[in-house]
């Protein structure tokens, strides 16, 4: 077996970084510097690059490992499944589209939620999955938002999403479209409960998705560099037929804007939301 | 006007018919026989060719130059009519109009997407792509409705929400996800039209509504065909598969259980007969408010929470 192969089957490294085959030793190349560095130590950062800060999308089990507390988390309706109710059929059938993300992630959707503890502050979590087709919503993902939004509602602990999505499943058409309405119909009854919703934006959140649900938190923190956004920048390229200017809908340049309160540092997230928990969520005892 | 590509068959027998009608008066031959014989034939072709309208086809009559606008129709249907504009933080965007109303005895707010009919128009409407503003002015008027009790009508017709660079520096996103949030908790009914295109999350941003009635050519879809053909399809030039494979018709649509119900049109398509559309719209408005005037503003609210709540399929 090749070194190649090992790293595919343990499914550790993000697609996006570069295997370099060296014997001995296990390196990532950087896809925004380019630089080179142990796997072991980008793990150690977050899976952050230790030269640039370059953040990599990480999956769900990583995010839950590097905020929660150790298996405190109890995943919630984990076995809502898609169906190809339209039958559709693009380059591939939905069908083998939905088994083959299936296969690869070990899931059954591109987001999964639960509760977790944070320091032992009970949390209502829900984290999308970009690597599942692209992170989109169809039903179930809108179902699961909801639900979980459901949940805080009932138990009152506040709410984190994380999300990474390129917007609406196309191949569940107009149903897709309305799971937009449906998430943001529950969280106008989460504010109404009083329960705080923290959205935290990650490579990339677009489309459907920061249209509805991602826009929607009392409090919006974004990743370094993540690309955030209603239209995709070539979209607008071809719209306008001009380029866009560098850094335009990158987490910074929303926070110039004043779409998100701040853009946090992986290594940061864990005391900030600690201290939001802290200092919003509902009084203990 | 312009003529759409399958309707060729029916435009060469109308110019025949002119063309009889043109001889019979020069020639003083009385030729009415055989003018009502090819008046009786083109009525036949216009049957059979609406009777077997392909999903593509439908597009080209949702995005028809001549598809009756919002603004048009809601002066048809009003007996009074007071247009209200600007979202108070940035600007007015005339690509939604809004305003007050009477529709058949009934005071509402009123709201639609704004296309226009010519190329001038449709640079000052900016095609019926609004920007932020846009939808920010919608919601101020729908919070004024919700304030004095007024039910509110919306239609939709736009493309989309507008793709640029100014739009996504203003919160599209943000804006959009707003409306959707804000609308789900009116206690006033919501009765939404979709008149023409319904596209994506810039059409559904004024359709959070308590019944979603649709046009027979108009079409409600997650994406454009032609965005669905270079996406999924990898190829911009099967943008006639993506429209039918989406189920964007009012047929299909209101088959998935997302709109309540297809709205007739005129033989040929609504672009024939704006006042013929504007009376079908008309009464059901009236019809519909006549029932919502009798529930409690509480149950209004949860009809409509709980038919979005209810949408999507899949297995558990
Ligand atoms: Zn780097």
């Amino acid at each position: 077996m090749s070194i190649l192969d090992w790293l595919s089957k343990k499914q550790k490294v993000s697609p996006q970084a570069e295997k370099l085959n060296i014997p001995g030793d296990l390196w990532v190349k950087c896809k925004s510097c380019s630089e080179v560095m142990f796997i072991k130590d980008l793990e150690k950062s977050f899976k952050v690059c230790i030269h640039c800060e370059y953040h990599f999308r990480i999956t769900p089990d990583e995010r839950l490992s590097y905020l929660f507390d150790k298996k405190s988390f109890k995943e919630i309706d984990g076995g809502i499944k898609p169906i190809d109710f339209l039958e559709f059929t693009d380059t591939e059938p939905y069908k083998k589209r939905i088994e083959l993300a299936q296969k690869k992630s070990n899931r059954s959707e591109a987001m999964i939620i639960g509760e977790a503890t944070l320091n032992n502050h009970p949390i209502n979590v829900g984290i999308m999955d970009f690597s599942f087709m692209g992170g989109s919503m169809g039903s179930v993902v809108g179902e699961k938002v909801t639900r979980i939004i459901e949940n805080a509602i009932i138990n009152k602990a506040p709410l984190f999403i994380f999300t990474s999505s390129g917007g609406a499943r196309m191949q569940e058409g107009i149903t897709s479209l309305m799971q937009m309405a449906k998430t943001s119909a529950a969280l106008s009854r989460l504010s109404d409960a009083g329960v705080p919703y923290v959205s935290i934006l990650c490579d990339p959140t677009t489309g459907g998705t920061s249209a509805s649900f991602a826009m929607l938190g009392d409090i919006h923190i974004a990743e370094p560099g993540a690309l955030i956004s209603f239209a995709g920048p070539r979209v607008i390229e071809q719209t306008i037929r001009q380029k866009v200017p560098k850094g335009f809908q990158r987490a910074e340049f929303l926070l110039e804007h004043g779409m998100v309160d701040m853009v946090v540092k992986r290594k940061d997230l864990k005391q900030r939301l600690l201290d939001i928990v802290t200092l919003l969520g509902v009084q203990e005892g | 006007m312009n003529h759409l590509e399958f309707e060729k068959p029916l435009i060469e027998l109308y110019e025949k018919i002119e063309q009889l009608k043109s001889l019979s008066k020069t020639s003083e031959i009385n030729l009415d026989q055989e003018i009502e014989k090819i008046e009786k034939r083109a009525l036949m072709v216009k049957k059979d060719i609406y009777s077997h309208l392909t999903p593509p086809q439908i597009v080209q009559i949702a995005r028809h130059q001549n598809r009756p606008d919002s603004l048009s129709l809601l002066h048809l249907m009003s007996d009074s009519f007071v247009p209200l504009h600007g979202d108070r933080l940035f600007r007015d965007d005339p690509s939604i109009v809004g305003g007050l109303a009477s529709i058949g005895g009934h005071k509402v707010v009123v709201i639609g997407h704004q296309k226009g009919h010519d190329t001038k128009e449709n640079i000052y409407r900016n095609f019926g792509m609004p920007h932020p503003e846009g939808y920010r002015k919608a919601l101020r008027l729908m919070k004024m409705a919700e304030k004095f009790k007024r039910p509110i009508v919306t239609l939709i017709d736009t493309p989309g929400a507008y793709p640029g660079i100014e739009a996504e520096e203003r919160g599209q996103a943000e804006a959009i996800a707003r409306n959707l949030k804000e609308m789900a908790a009116f206690t006033v009914p919501i009765i939404t039209f979709v008149i023409g295109e319904g596209g994506s999350g810039g059409a559904l941003a004024i359709g959070v509504a308590n019944k979603v009635h649709m046009l027979e050519y108009s079409v409600y879809s997650v994406i454009s065909p032609e965005g669905c053909a270079s996406i999924l399809f990898r190829d911009a030039t099967k943008s006639d598969l993506a429209s039918a494979s989406l189920k964007i018709t009012s047929e299909d649509v209101v088959r998935l259980g997302i709109a309540d119900g297809v709205i007739a049109e005129p033989l040929g398509g609504g672009h024939h007969d704006w006042n013929a559309v504007s009376k079908c719209i008309k009464n059901q408005i009236v019809s519909d408010l006549k029932l919502y005037s009798k529930m409690d503003p509480s149950d209004i609210m949860e009809e409509r929470y709980q038919k979005f709540r209810n949408m999507g399929q899949y297995s558990s």
